[in-house]
């Protein structure tokens, strides 16, 4: 008896594995799922961790780590969408945060220019002091 | 002779301007065969979210989820996706063209404009420009990865569920073929419903943990996943354009030096019989 299915794993910036499998364990949100040739229709989150890919009887698996996704089944094409990154909504608070920061740095920018000129004749004149307090020091020393 | 020595100095710089623009042509060339690959890597992902979505907005049509829903728009986002580097030809300058033509219409309405802005070229422009960029991500490099546009994607989906933003557009470089690339607005969100064929399913998924968060995960992931998509398109855009400008400026270099070659010939040879008719006059006169 061979009944297979057809397994794809695809993320957004490439597909990860394609090919027939006999048995198909994924972590679903509420526990682990097992899906078998004919399974119903069937939609699920998936939490971050392994994808068992059971491609033959004699036991001959892939493993493949994923970091969340979505789980679809069809009676005889599963399909795993899966995340590129591990996604927490924390985290992704943070990159926009940064993201927002960065506009605001890059349009902050433009004064840079003309803070930098500013630093710069404000230093020269820093230096000539310097100088000339040198030099008044220098010629008191020697009275 | 020394405006024959002088175009010869000239011909040597440019033959090597000609050897950086000959070599920068045909990295271009490579790098844009590696990502045409990636490009087409990335579509079965949208394709199968894209369905999946359509089912199940489908399924359960009592449930409106706001990306999916039309709305007074008094204010638009704008994601503007351009590339790091210049030497390209016009490919940013179409796009930015194309950006402001689209801002224009916008504000004729009184509609308000919001930024995104991807690459640095477009941070330059629209810092010369004036706009209101609210979030902005730059040096992607050739191999753009989803986590470094996340942070940026999520800014601008924050607006639009806190009704800041009543649409979303994306402004990117369509890679026709290696020779054309368009210029070409999209609207990400609201999402407009797929095709009717998807009213003749019969049967329903099993959904867990239930409808709405699945949902919305996968609304959120198309999105991701169409900028990502546009992002990686940029890059073969990039390439493609930056090889065929490199090639017609190797081209061009090489039309220079023919001319100039002639010019230098010519003086040399001035040079040569005017030396001899001195060489026989002089003699003449002994």
């Amino acid at each position: 008896m061979s009944m297979t299915f057809h397994v794809d794993i695809v993320s957004a910036e490439e597909s990860i594995y394609s090919g027939t499998a006999h048995m198909l364990v994924a972590p679903a949100e509420h526990g682990e799922v097992g899906v078998m040739p004919r399974h119903s229709q069937y939609i699920s989150l998936l939490k971050p961790g392994e994808i068992r890919v059971k491609v033959s009887d004699s036991g001959e698996e892939h493993n493949i780590f994923i970091s969340g996704g979505v789980l679809e089944v069809q009676p005889h094409v599963v399909t795993v969408l899966a995340d590129t990154a591990i996604r927490a909504k924390d985290l992704d608070e943070a990159e926009a945060l940064e993201a927002k920061q960065r506009a605001e740095d890059a349009l902050a920018n433009r004064k840079a220019d003309f803070d930098y000129a500013k630093a710069q004749s404000e230093l020269i004149e820093a230096a000539a002091r310097l100088r000339m307090i040198q030099k008044l020091r220098n010629s008191s020393n020697k009275q | 002779m020394a405006g024959a020595k002088e175009i010869r100095g000239q011909i040597k710089s440019i033959k090597n301007t000609q050897k950086i623009t000959k070599a920068m042509e045909m990295v271009a060339a490579s790098k844009m065969r590696r990502a045409q690959d990636r490009m087409l890597e990335t579509r079965p992902y949208a394709e199968k979210i894209r369905q999946v979505i359509g089912h199940v907005a489908m399924a359960n049509a009592e449930y409106r989820h706001p990306y999916l829903e039309e709305r007074d728009v008094k204010r638009v986002g704008i994601i503007v996706v351009s590339t790091d580097r210049g030497l390209c030809g016009g490919l940013n300058i179409n796009l930015f063209k194309k950006t402001v033509q689209q801002m224009r219409e916008w504000r004729e309405q009184d509609v308000e404009i919001d930024l995104c802005l991807i690459g640095s070229k477009a941070l330059g422009f629209f810092r010369r420009m004036g706009g209101n960029v609210v979030a902005n991500t730059a040096n992607l490099g050739d191999k753009p990865r989803l986590n470094d546009l996340i942070g940026t994607i999520k800014v601008m989906l924050e607006a639009y569920d806190e009704g800041r933003i009543d649409r979303l557009l994306l402004v990117e470089n369509e890679f026709v073929n290696t020779m054309s690339q368009k210029p070409k607005v999209t609207t990400l969100l609201p999402i407009e419903p797929a095709g009717e064929d998807q009213l003749k399913h019969h049967w329903d998924y099993i959904y867990e943990p239930d409808t709405v968060p699945v949902l919305d995960t996968l609304l959120t992931r198309y999105i991701e996943s169409v900028i990502y998509q546009a992002v990686v398109e940029n890059v073969a855009c990039e390439m493609a354009a930056r090889m065929v400008a490199m090639k017609s400026a190797t081209d061009n270099a090489g039309d220079l030096i023919d001319e100039l070659q002639l010019v230098y010939n010519k003086a040399r040879q001035a040079a040569i019989t005017q030396e001899i008719s001195e060489i026989v006059g002089g003699a003449a006169a002994v």
